[in-house]
């Protein structure tokens, strides 16, 4: 990859990518001012240097957003699938177009490297919105036969028919994370869409300008009021949204104190909620690794350093390595080579590896967490301390990729860091290997390492996770679910049966006796 | 007595701007993804604490609660609440001051931890003494 020219600063010269000095609000089609007229200013965590603008918004705004979306709902819900099939497609063929354009928006508003956002992000962004466009078009209800059940009295279970209509809830609220911007939208989007529902999207305030480019590119090609965008902070704009009585559903993704507030709002509208909350994956690598071949075990040690994706903001970051004891020694040698040549370099260059993390304020809580390690008696493997990058880079928010030797009772093996910190420990046996990885309250992702395919299959069944990886990590193909057990969150994304999230089930029960059912 | 949360200078401050705009206030340790692990500050009218949360103490007359649970893997560590720069924190009402509360902690020491044990906290549901506390109970 030496010879690939590096992508450059967006609004510097020669770059594709040009923000705006400030942005409004997405409703009813029209970018639309907030009525208070103020605005935040919104900082790239690659240089800490002012990208743009953005409303800093309120429930004035928020009901404004909701107007539109009462008004968009009842016409977007009758639409044929086919109808909203085709918007999603044309939206996932932009967003394909102009891959760079938004990977660079991406890179400067989140911090990741730019390579990320160009292989993952934005590609998976694009299958999301392909795949629940072919999913509405398969969808299909379902007609039960009643005939003859006693339970429907007299005649009338004779030519009885129950019809199953799968129908959108009407307006629906999604709040976005900070991690992956644009993909999380994709994730909440592309289903609430297909199933005929309209949006208000409260994007992170940590990461709001990326949905901005990614709103200019598919404008037209909604209905106004589809979708609407309404930026601002949590407590200013996105309560108003989670505690709103004119949502029909709630979709959040972000931490546990948040979610139980939001189920609380959502108690009190009867409304359904779906969280995911984050986790603290274990990966968990077996004996017989070291014996699978030289390109299997290369694949082994990837596996481990997986946790640096994305700077390790990722809910389902393997942050917990599970080594068995007897190939501790030269695995984790294996895996201190590997992270030593690690690419930390230019997050704008296609070469690197890893890149900024998302604010300041998250990496202040990362060098807690780091200080926290410490005095718990963990010992430094590598890292472990703040990174230091030169030049335009070096007012940004960077952190060393790290790992901890410690157990698993240590608060750095319980909470989500959100960082790129490993904290490893060791089994013996099987069963020490389970206790320790279902040793936590979270449950959203797990892997597991081996090529005995009864021990991958023992520990995938064993794991009280929602997705469990075995022999890879951090895949997120659409018709994969993705969710999570214990209080890491209600629901299953990425998958068609999170359409069911997004609707309804109509029951039409119709007799087709022609004679009185004689109970009168 | 030991406590269990501490608050640092800036903290006592900032919780002092917030009570004068929202009132009572209430604390509740977040756990989990994104802003996970930040102790969120909410009005105390609005927020139901959970009728088994463990009650921590009080920075600057704000009572500081944690899940049970959560608890379990955090006793050993005292909890120092300070402030940082920056924004977000969901629904946490310093968002909008660009600063946020950033939970620190300390280990404790074994004699620390004896004396802990001897006076185990209290959960939600048993206090009487906080004014205008809410919990999913009472």
């Amino acid at each position: 990859m030496d010879d690939v020219k590096p992508f450059i600063y967006p609004g510097d010269d020669g770059s594709k990518l040009k923000p705006g000095s400030r942005y409004e609000n997405f409703i009813g089609g029209d970018w639309t001012k907030p009525k208070t007229g103020n605005y935040f200013e919104n900082i790239s965590p690659t240089s800490g240097k002012v990208i743009c603008e953005i409303p800093r918004s309120n429930a004035d705004d928020v009901n404004l957003a909701l107007d539109a979306a009462h008004k968009a709902a009842p016409g977007w819900g009758k639409t044929g699938p086919a109808e909203r099939s085709n918007i999603l497609l044309k939206i996932a063929d932009v967003i394909e177009q102009n891959a760079e354009k938004l990977s660079l928006a991406e890179t400067l508003d989140n911090g990741k490297p730019i390579r990320e956002p160009m292989a993952a992000d934005i590609p998976l962004t694009v299958d999301h919105f392909r795949y629940f466009a072919g999913a509405i078009r398969a969808q299909e209800g379902t007609i039960g036969n009643i005939d003859g059940m006693q339970s429907g009295g007299g005649n009338s279970a004779q030519g009885m028919m129950a019809y199953h209509y799968p129908e959108p809830l009407g307006v629906v609220g999604q709040i976005i994370p900070w991690n992956f911007p644009i993909l999380m939208a994709a994730w909440k989007l592309a289903p609430a869409l297909a199933a005929g529902n309209a949006v208000v999207l409260k994007p992170a305030e940590q990461t709001p300008y990326s949905i901005c480019v990614l709103m200019e590119l598919i404008a037209d090609l909604l209905p106004p009021g589809v979708v609407n965008v309404v930026q601002g902070y949590g407590v200013e704009a996105g309560k108003p949204l989670a505690s709103s009585n004119r949502v029909k559903k709630i979709g959040f993704t972000g931490e546990t104190t948040t979610g139980r507030l939001i189920l609380q709002y959502a108690s009190e509208n009867l409304i359904p909620v779906t969280l995911e909350l984050g986790g603290k994956s274990p990966n968990i690598f077996f004996k017989d690794i070291m014996n699978g071949g030289d390109e299997y075990l290369s694949r082994c040690v990837e596996g481990f350093l997986h946790a640096y994706f994305n700077q390790g903001e990722v809910c389902t970051c393997p942050s917990r390595a599970v080594v068995h004891e007897d190939i501790y020694e030269p695995f984790m040698e294996m895996v201190k080579k590997r992270v030593s040549v690690l690419n930390c370099g230019d997050p704008f260059d296609l070469n690197t590896q890893v890149g900024a993390q998302a604010s300041s304020e998250q990496f202040d809580k990362i060098m807690s967490y780091l200080d926290v390690g410490k005095q718990e008696g963990a010992s430094v493997i590598f890292g472990g301390e703040k990174r230091q990058m030169d030049g335009a880079y070096s007012n940004g928010y960077y952190v060393e990729p790290t790992a901890f030797k410690g157990d698993n009772s240590m608060r750095i093996f319980q909470e989500e860091i959100f960082g790129p910190v490993v904290s490893v420990t060791t089994f013996k046996d099987e069963a020490e290997a389970i206790s320790i990885a279902n040793d936590t309250l979270y449950g959203l992702g797990a892997g597991v390492w081996s090529k005995d395919a009864n021990i991958c299959y023992r520990m995938g069944r064993a794991i009280e996770a929602g997705r469990v990886w075995v022999n890879c990590y951090h895949s997120y193909p659409a018709h994969a679910a993705f969710g999570g057990y214990k209080n890491s969150g209600i629901g299953r994304e990425t998958h068609k049966m999170m359409l069911n999230h997004y609707q309804q089930t109509k029951n039409v029960l119709v007799s087709y006796a022609e004679v009185p059912d004689g109970f009168f | 007595m030991i406590k269990r949360v501490l608050s640092t200078k800036k903290t006592d401050d900032l919780i002092n701007e917030l009570s004068k705009i929202h009132g009572l206030l209430v604390f509740h340790q977040s756990g989990g993804c994104c802003d996970g692990s930040s102790p969120m500050c909410f009005p105390r009218s609005e927020f139901r604490v959970g009728s088994r949360d463990i009650y921590l103490g009080n920075i600057s007359s704000q009572p500081f609660f944690m899940s049970e649970d959560q608890f379990e893997y955090w006793k050993h560590t005292q909890l120092i609440i300070d402030v940082v720069d920056g924004k977000g924190g969901m629904f946490s009402l310093e968002g909008p001051t660009g600063k946020r509360f950033l939970t620190r902690s300390r280990v404790y020491e074994e004699n620390e931890i004896n004396e802990l044990l001897k006076n185990p906290p209290q959960i939600a549901s048993n206090l009487s003494n906080i004014e205008g506390l809410k919990t999913t109970v009472n």
